[in-house]
């Protein structure tokens, strides 16, 4: 623990700290471009120059210097100021000042600080460089004229995402940023690189020339996506979502987002339901509320209802279906939508019970059955991190490319009891051993078979819990708490052939099924359960909403409201309270405070933001085997996995562009 | 220096080049060389394998030898590294040539030393030659590029063609060097001053004279 000094104060730092960040400790700001505190130190673009004694008398680039002990550091001299004007100067020889038409601007760590730390006026007559413009993909837009060689884009592509595609080419003055031979970036985290950017060379193309930075009003939201439960920010204007941003938290997506929950957002606008229809001789006829809720209330289903709730909804609604499925006299509630009917009895069994920060530090990994990078794109940067930091993976299923050095054991499931010896080594002398289990496994019925494992090479121990399963909807672990699991799963609905099936935008359902009950269908999206639907009643989506989401770790999260449900669309839960009016039942609540306090009085750990307890691994099944061949796994098309995202036209547009190899011409401009 | 940009990927370069392997020989270069690396850090000889495969280009086209892309993938391939990696590299190093090029490399610095020395002279007598900075002749012969210094200054000024260095040239002596080269003789390479052997000092010893027969030590006449 050095102690240095920072301008003339005193302080200790951690061992192995950089000069920065001792600076930052001690509440200096240290101007930076090409520092990232999730990426390596690059220290090329010269902006963090402090004076630092004993040393040579120049001022010093601190991102790239030890901190050591008795270091005098100042950041605040007159040697200091001169060097950082200096730097910025030369940033801004080449660079356009074109911020006016710049999609950056007003968010631009150049505008920021050449404010800050610039002369305020240029002395430079010369031609300026011009870079020509680099085809990035359907996210990405570029503007390389205004690139200053930071290269986070470069670091990002290689470190966190694993996809050597974005380079430097040339050198000095004409180097350049650019993918191979301009292909697109493919990976399923590129547009995080619009992020990085600390200027406006890298934009985001679906958003530009859209809004600007402050006239949008910023709401913390949830992204619904996939189960991490990703810290997003919704920008709106007016009533409309103009992007979607990551938050910083360390525990679930530091600080990146998929492309698939950053582009979502523009499927909020398209393929609204926005006015209640009914089915009328076979065809969907709009219709008002007052004719909905008593086409619902003539539907008089008794007791015979099923209520399925769908990917993206939050507790609340689920909880407020219950409740009115609950004062109906039926208790069948199903949210995994595809068939699943793993075990839900004890929610420890079906947790990501490492966590996804604590995964990083797991040194033997088996994936049974997940195609991680398109399920939960996040947890596969912390694969990739635990990789780096020596961890082994094993991976059961199909092969795919994880960017990182893992072994296939094949498809065949049987492998779980018949490990080889590699792998069994490997857990065997692991100290923190870990199983990720996968939707494609549990879909074979693995489940018993990961706790076999699990107590095989004991993955809980002091300190450690190694058990996992990684979900996909965002909704699932809510639901699961909710009570939205049948022993044998969607099929036990079918059986009790009910006369009413609540579908809250289960779009995945094959309603062929329940072709002897009327639906309704309360979503947002005209989608698969619209087609299918007796009764469509227009609800809100997450970002219409207040709403509370679990994690697929366990992981309790609030999503607030950012914009209202357009057209005669309700909150979900205004809906659901309406309709036990039409049904002539009570539910309890009558505004949304009390239907929170009604789902936390039942289920407490709702009510606690932070990681739920779900208690200790149940023992596996006497003679749990798995047996089986994933033939496939789950999501074919990562980009239009949900409702809201098939509606987004970027999303179709990356799909047909990256997935599958349609060409877009370029529009000339 | 010249603005220098990879050859545009087309099909027509990738039906020449898409098929591209190392000849017998080179393979077994090529293997040598990556030896010389650790095991798993056999990336780290992309240097020395784009240099022979620029030269087995070169040999296949009676050229000084360039990198088409595919050339690069096969490297990348080869060294089981990203290909953005190898095309950075080859991108940097201006001793690659990232576009077709002539069969001699005309690299006539123009730094400071050179020019006092009269470099500017020697750009003239290539203009007269019908060379011009950043083209290939039209019979495929000579490309010329002006560069930066190599580190010839004593014996400025100076022009590196292929792999030969002739130093100490006038304009009559550029002109005589390209005639020769182009009717396919080897001029002499090196110093083109007669009498002088390398870079030791032209004429007389105007100092150190006392060191010529032996050691001497100087420190204490300071």
């Amino acid at each position: 623990m050095p102690k240095v000094k920072v301008d003339g104060v005193e302080l200790e730092v951690p061992a192995g700290a950089t000069v920065l960040q001792a600076c930052e400790l001690a509440g200096k700001e240290i101007p930076r471009f090409c520092y990232h505190e999730r990426l390596s130190i690059a220290g090329n673009c010269r902006m963090c120059l402090v004076e630092v004694k004993p040393g040579p008398p120049k001022p010093q680039a601190s991102c790239a210097l030890p901190a050591s002990e008795g270091q005098e550091i100042r950041t605040d001299s007159e040697m200091v100021k001169k060097a950082r004007e200096g730097v910025m100067e030369f940033l801004l020889i080449n660079h356009p000042l074109d911020c006016p038409i710049c999609d950056q601007g007003g968010e631009c760590d150049l505008q920021d600080q050449s404010v800050a730390y610039g002369r305020g006026a240029s002395r430079y007559h010369e031609n300026k460089r011009a870079v020509t413009e680099k085809y990035m993909g359907p996210l990405i837009k570029t503007t390389m004229t205004r690139c200053i060689h930071c290269t986070r884009c470069v670091r990002f592509s290689e470190e966190v995402a694993g996809v050597d595609e974005i380079g430097a080419l040339y050198r000095g003055e004409t180097m350049q940023i650019s993918t191979y031979l301009e292909k697109a970036a493919a990976h399923e985290l590129s547009a995080n690189v619009i992020d990085l950017c600390p200027v406006g060379a890298l934009t985001s193309r679906p958003y530009a020339f859209e809004a600007r930075p402050w006239e949008l009003k910023k709401t913390l939201s949830i992204d619904v996506s996939d189960a991490i439960g990703s810290n997003i920010r919704l920008d709106s204007r007016g009533r409309e979502v103009m992007r979607a941003l990551p938050r910083v938290n360390d525990d679930v997506n530091e600080e990146w987002l998929s492309d698939r929950g950053r582009y979502m957002v523009d499927g909020l606008t398209r393929r609204r339901l926005d006015k209640p229809w009914l089915r009328r001789d076979g065809k969907l006829v709009a219709a008002t509320w007052a004719e909905a809720f008593a086409a619902v209330a003539k539907i008089n289903p008794g007791s015979s209802v099923a209520v399925i709730a769908g990917d993206l909804v939050d507790c609340e609604t689920m909880f407020a279906a219950k409740k009115l499925a609950g004062a109906l006299g039926s208790s069948l509630l199903e949210g995994r939508q595809t068939g699943l009917a793993y075990d839900a009895s004890n929610l420890a069994a079906v947790n990501f019970n490492s966590t996804l920060a604590g995964i990083e530090d797991a040194d033997a990994v088996l994936i049974v059955g997940s195609m991680i990078r398109d399920e939960a794109p996040l947890l596969n940067t912390r694969l990739r991190k635990a990789v780096k930091k020596g961890a082994k993976v094993f991976i059961v299923g199909p092969q795919w490319d994880p960017t990182y050095p893992a072994t296939f054991l094949g498809d065949d499931l049987a492998v779980l009891g018949n490990l080889p010896a590699e792998v069994s080594d490997a857990f065997g002398t692991a100290q923190k051993p870990a199983i990720i289990i996968g939707g494609a496994a549990l879909g074979k019925g693995a489940l018993g078979a990961g706790l076999a494992f699990a107590e095989q090479f004991i993955l809980v121990r002091e300190g450690w819990n190694g058990f996992n399963v990684v979900h996909m909807a965002a909704s699932r672990m809510g639901g699961l708490m909710l009570g939205y699991a049948q022993t044998g799963g969607i099929a036990d609905l079918v059986a009790a052939k009910p006369k009413m099936v609540i579908s809250l935008g289960a779009d995945e359902v094959d309603f062929t099924k329940f072709a002897g009950s009327m639906i309704v269908h309360i979503g947002h999206h005209g989608d698969k359960a619209a087609h299918a639907a007796d009764v469509i009643l227009p609800a809100a989506a997450f970002s219409e909403k207040d709403g509370t989401y679990v994690n697929t770790e366990g992981r309790v999260q609030y999503a607030e409201k950012a914009v209202f449900a357009p057209g005669d669309a309700r909150e979900d839960w205004t809906i659901l309270r309406a309709m036990a009016d039409a049904l002539g039942v009570s539910v309890g609540f009558d505004s949304f405070e009390q239907l929170r306090a009604a789902m936390v009085a039942e289920v407490p750990a709702l009510g606690v933001e932070g990681l739920a307890d779900y208690g200790s691994l149940p023992a596996a099944p006497a003679g749990a085997k798995a047996e089986g061949v994933i033939a496939g796994y789950p999501i074919r098309d990562r980009y239009l996995t949900n409702a809201i995202a098939r509606s987004s036209p970027t999303l179709q547009r990356c799909s047909a562009e990256l997935l599958h190899g349609e060409s877009f011409a370029e529009a000339a401009e | 220096m010249a603005d220098r940009f990879i050859e545009p990927d087309s099909p027509e370069l990738r039906a020449r080049w898409g098929g591209f392997e190392w000849t017998a020989e080179n393979a077994e270069k090529a293997k040598q060389i990556v030896a010389r690396y650790p095991a798993g850090r056999q990336r780290s000889a992309v240097m020395p394998l784009l240099d022979l495969a620029q030269r087995q280009v070169g040999a296949e086209l009676n050229t000084q030898g360039w990198l088409p892309i595919p050339v690069m993938e096969y490297i990348a391939k080869y060294l089981d590294m990203p290909v953005i990696r190898v095309v950075e590299v080859a991108t940097f190093y201006t001793m690659y040539n990232i576009a077709p090029i002539g069969r001699f490399h005309v690299q006539v610095c123009g730094t400071t030393p050179c020019m006092l020395r009269g470099s500017d002279d020697i750009l003239a007598a290539c203009k007269g030659k019908g060379l011009k900075k950043g083209h290939t002749t039209a019979d495929g012969m000579f490309t010329l590029t002006e560069v930066e210094c190599m580190g010839n200054c004593a014996s400025a000024p100076m022009v590196q063609i292929n792999d030969d260095n002739y130093e100490d040239l006038t304009a009559a002596d550029m002109e005589r060097i390209l005639d020769e080269l182009a009717a396919g003789k080897q001029p002499k390479t090196g110093t083109q001053l007669p009498g002088r052997y390398t870079v030791e000092p032209a004429g007389a010893l105007s100092n150190l004279t006392a060191m010529v027969d032996a050691n001497h030590d100087y420190r204490g006449e300071w």
